[in-house]
């Protein structure tokens, strides 16, 4: 099964999330080298490949808060034949979604002008920066998702369930006390 | 013939007895059998308002806490297509709010999250409303969050038959309906409400929440982050 041909291709992103559920994906600890016998890592922070390429999985932490995350967002749904939103920001908006009720223009205000300790109080305005959004949303408003895993983050114990029963073919199944969405 | 037999319903083939002036949610949890439900709360006059707990008799769907028992219904409640109508009802109410549940207290005790839970949502499916929905924190000792509220009326009802007070009140119809507190100023800090009250024990979401709580109970410790809401439920109709 070492025939890299052979493996699952699986690539995984952050959008606007906070790495959270890739720490809890590292949490299937040991469970990670077997894993690896049956898949291959496409683009993730842990690869770091820079583009998406032909996938079985694609795994999206994190909802959608500018231009660049529709664009990685879609490129993963091109790519990967099964989308999965992992954690309570892909599936909801999450955290980042807090600031949906809050005028952007006055959040950068808060943040990079009144905020003390700052250089030069200045809203960052360099074309390399993406388009930020009014608001920030899951993705499955904007590409169709076919899994969710929920919770902030979902626990080692329950990557490793819904992975293992997706790659042996398997509905993907929680027990209730995996299912939670904090 | 000996004692008159008791009058029975049937509730999903299983033979329910009740007694006369029950309604059909009120017979179905002293039998131990668990309808879902979410702006019902024994101690309350039924409001019938979210529909949660929606039964088919005789065919036709009707909500279970506000329907009276009558001999010889035949009432469906744990099918397939139900539950799937009230893991419908459950995501919109969850995408007409705003519920973060990472940053909301009250996860891991709320009735919202547990139904959710136990209907297996994984996500709220329909598209965020993300409404404007305004916090009361003017009370010394209770938050009012808007964004979680479910207008289940519960708080407006205990504070109304229970306290005395009347501090709650619904207003507006639809998706333009707001929780409205009777103070000139509107504001909650305005009122005579006591955390002493019952008013500020029976709120379902994390709409209405005790201050200077929030985790004295760590998330993973509470009620329905190992039970059900079903367990839970039916645990408390029998202490
Ligand atoms: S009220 Fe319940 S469902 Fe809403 S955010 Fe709080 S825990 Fe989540
Ligand atoms: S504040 Fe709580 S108890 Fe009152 S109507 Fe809203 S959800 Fe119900
Ligand atoms: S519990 Fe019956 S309508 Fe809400």
């Amino acid at each position: 099964m070492s025939d890299p041909k052979l493996k699952v291709r699986v690539a995984t992103c952050s959008l606007a999330g906070c790495f959270g559920c890739h720490m809890s994906f590292l949490d299937i600890d040991e469970r990670l080298l077997g894993l690896l016998e049956l898949i291959e890592f496409d683009r993730t922070p842990l690869t770091d490949i820079k583009h998406c390429g032909p996938c079985d999985v694609g795994i999206v932490e994190g909802g959608v808060c500018n231009a660049e995350n529709v664009h990685v967002l879609k490129e993963f749904r091109k790519n990967c034949k099964v989308l999965v939103a992992i954690g309570a920001c892909a599936i909801t908006g999450g955290i980042p979604a807090m600031r949906n009720n809050i005028d952007l223009w006055d959040c950068f205000q808060e943040v990079y002008q009144y905020e003390g300790g700052l250089e030069g109080h200045q809203v960052p305005n360099d074309p390399e920066l993406p388009l930020p959004f009014d608001k920030v949303h899951p993705i499955n408003e904007v590409v169709k998702v076919d899994y969710f895993l929920p919770g902030c983050p979902p626990s080692g114990d329950a990557i490793w369930r819904f992975l293992t029963d997706l790659l042996n073919g398997r509905e993907p199944k929680l027990d209730y006390e995996m299912l939670h969405y904090d | 013939m000996g004692a008159p037999m008791s009058k029975t319903i049937t509730i999903d083939g299983k033979s329910i007895p009740f007694k006369d002036g029950q309604t059909i949610m009120d017979a179905a949890m002293a039998a131990d059998v668990y309808i879902p439900h979410l702006c019902h709360n024994p101690e309350f006059k039924p409001h019938g308002s979210c529909k949660l707990c929606t039964v088919k008799v005789n065919g036709r769907n009707v909500a279970s806490c506000t329907m009276p028992a009558v001999e010889g219904q035949q009432v469906l409640s744990d099918t397939l297509e139900l539950n799937d109508e009230r893991l419908s009802l459950t995501q919109m109410l969850f995408v007409e709010g705003n519920h973060i549940c990472p940053s909301c207290e009250k996860s891991g005790n709320c009735q919202l999250q547990a139904v959710a839970y136990y209907l297996g949502m994984m996500s709220p499916h329909y598209n965020h409303f993300y409404p404007q929905r305004e916090v009361d924190a003017s009370h010394p000792d209770m938050l009012l969050d808007r964004n979680r509220c479910i207008y289940c009326e519960l708080c407006v009802r205990a504070s109304r038959d229970v306290d005395g007070k009347s501090v709650f009140g619904l207003s507006g119809r639809g998706i333009g309906s707001t929780l409205v507190v009777n103070s000139t100023s509107g504001l909650l800090g305005d009122t005579n409400l006591a955390a002493t009250d019952k008013a500020a024990q029976v709120c379902p979401t994390g709409a209405l929440l005790k201050k200077r709580q929030g985790f004295t109970v760590p998330i993973g410790q509470r009620i329905f982050d190992h039970r059900t809401i079903k367990d839970v439920q039916l645990g408390e109709e029998h202490e």
